[in-house]
């Protein structure tokens, strides 16, 4: 049940997608929202789909893992859905229905926008380490140093609590099932009763938790780490061909889109 | 009191996906009431998903589990009460420790059976006097040694009284003298209550002089199985699952090497220091005559 979060998952690889530099591929990822949230009328959509169907294919990520991390959308989409298909003015399909034409293409565009968004990044994290994407992400944030934004500091703390998610996911697992041994009941009873049912959990959850984070920071002062100020790098991050390439497409669609969007399309 | 015995026991992992991986096969086995049984294998060998086995924490993908001769898993309600037969002590147990004091926590178990306070007070201060923890009640679990918690974690499921207790490697992370405790512990509860002890462990030395037979599982199935006497007189099988043999059998096998082989089974130390006599009173005898 737990194993199924996907969150920050990476699939390793050895494609095109993989092995672009992740500061390409956040690039890509942010002209693309950019582009599916411009996108107006149904040509701009088709693109946007055919464009991300393109970079999936290639990344050779299977398709269902994506729609595995769709899943826990599923309540948000039927609500988007609900809402546009029942609250847009128009022409009504049927007289007098409350359902209009309008409210349908609306409806359908509005979770095709949210598929696609949740889809992207799933494709960003999916074909991205969490070391590689942390790296990238403190680079392209360092003019923010300069403003004293502590970026070092941040993407290092996101790149540790992407790296024990997996770790505390086991913990807890781990700890359910050792005081369901003891008879520990979560499944029956009332609300109450299950928000008490989870304080044996929580309680040991949050002591190792903040133990290992004792543990780690120990360990990473003794091998001298002193925050980001003089710090270097065993990869550094280089730019090559396939990433100008990468991101020349990724301008053209998003300049195709905006085009398509001036011509009312 | 009853027996427990597995059918044809098998579990997949996250089947049906790419992670698909099969933990445990065909475990056929029965264990009599009040036996003395140590599980021992390599690391994913299937022994821990075995255990879980033994009180429905784990559904089997095929197969059965019974006790007294009832499936434990055939309704929500017999899953839940064999969880009061069959008492399952994780590794590392002091990390479930949740409550404020060293009392509550060995109650959190009784409690859960519904008992009337005046039983659960009884249950708990019996647990915590196999352990030897009775002066601790008032404390913090947080704040005490790991060989303390360990034991405290290990009266939550004693309070229980379980008919079976089942421990995965109790012993794992513990200075001597803590292991000592926790096993003397183990053996007075068997000793009172004529309880089964199942225990995983890696300790060869502990598996052979305590229990009364052995479980060896090798890639999720039973490889061998019998009295520690019989597993031990064949070390190179064991050997050959990549498991560590008794140091007594290592010195038997190493001595065997250079040309001085010892007669009868040897995996205690008193056992070794018997056959290397013999074997030294065998020799002087031919010199003797010769």
């Amino acid at each position: 049940m737990l194993k199924d979060i996907t969150l920050g998952q990476y699939f390793p690889g050895d494609t095109v997608v993989h092995r672009l530099d992740p500061r390409t591929k956040i690039l890509v990822v942010v002209f693309y929202i950019v582009a599916i949230f411009s996108a107006k009328g149904w040509p701009g959509y088709a693109l946007s789909v055919l464009a991300l169907a393109g970079c999936v294919a290639v990344s050779k990520i299977r398709p269902k893992s994506l729609f595995k991390g769709l899943k826990p959308m599923i309540l948000i989409l039927t609500l988007t859905a609900a809402l546009n298909l029942f609250y847009t003015q128009g022409r009504p399909i049927l007289p007098g229905w409350i359902i209009t034409w309008e409210g349908i293409a609306r409806a359908v565009k509005m979770v095709l926008r949210i598929m696609l968004l949740v889809t992207s990044t799933f494709l960003l994290t999916y074909t991205t380490s969490p070391m590689a994407l942390t790296d990238g992400l403190e680079l392209l944030l360092g003019p923010l140093k300069k403003l004293h934004f502590p970026v070092h500091e941040t993407t290092i703390m996101m790149s540790m609590a992407l790296r024990f998610i997996p770790t505390l996911i086991e913990e807890t697992d781990r700890i359910m099932s050792a005081q369901r041994a003891r008879g520990a009941d979560f499944e029956s009873g009332g609300l109450v009763k299950r928000a008490k049912a989870l304080i044996p959990i929580l309680v040991p959850l949050i002591v190792s938790a903040v133990n290992r984070a004792y543990d780690l920071a120990t360990a990473m002062e003794s091998r001298c780490y002193h925050g980001g100020e003089g710090r270097t790098r065993m990869k550094q991050l280089r730019f090559q061909t396939a990433d100008f390439a990468a991101l020349g497409l990724g301008a053209v669609f998003l300049a195709l889109v905006l085009i398509l969007r001036k011509l009312g399309l | 009191m009853a027996e427990i015995r597995t059918e044809a026991l098998s579990h997949v992992y996250s089947a049906g996906t790419p992670f698909e991986r099969t933990a445990i096969e065909a475990v056929s086995l029965a264990i009599p009431q009040g036996q003395f049984v140590g599980v021992i294998g390599h690391t994913g060998s299937g022994k821990s998903t075995f255990i879980q086995h033994l009180n429905a924490l784990l559904l089997p993908s095929g197969g059965r589990v019974l006790s007294g001769g009832e499936d434990i898993n055939r309704d929500k309600k017999s899953r839940r009460d064999i969880k009061w037969k069959v008492g399952l002590v994780f590794q590392y147990p002091e990390y479930q420790l949740f409550e404020e004091t060293v009392y509550a926590d060995i109650a959190f178990g009784p409690k859960n059976m519904e008992l009337s306070p005046e039983e659960v007070d009884q249950r708990v201060r019996e647990a915590a006097g196999f352990v030897g923890v009775e002066s601790l009640f008032e404390r913090s679990p947080l704040e005490l040694s790991g060989g303390q918690k360990r034991r405290i974690a290990i009266a939550g499921v004693i309070a229980m009284r379980p008919e079976v207790l089942v421990l995965d490697e109790p012993t794992a992370g513990l200075d001597p003298e803590g292991c000592g405790q926790i096993m003397e512990n183990i053996k007075n509860y068997r000793e009172q209550t004529g309880a089964t002890v199942v225990i995983v462990s890696h300790d060869m030395d502990g598996a052979a002089a305590l229990t009364e037979r052995l479980l060896v599982f090798n890639e999720g199935r039973l490889a061998m199985d019998g009295t520690p006497e019989e597993i031990f007189s064949r070390p190179e099988e064991l050997l050959a699952m990549g498991l560590a043999v008794p140091r007594p059998t290592a010195i038997a096998l190493a001595l065997k090497e250079r040309g001085l082989e010892l007669d009868g089974p040897v995996y205690t130390r008193p056992q070794l220091k018997a056959a290397i006599l013999r074997a030294w009173r065998a020799r002087e005898g031919r010199a003797g005559t010769c």
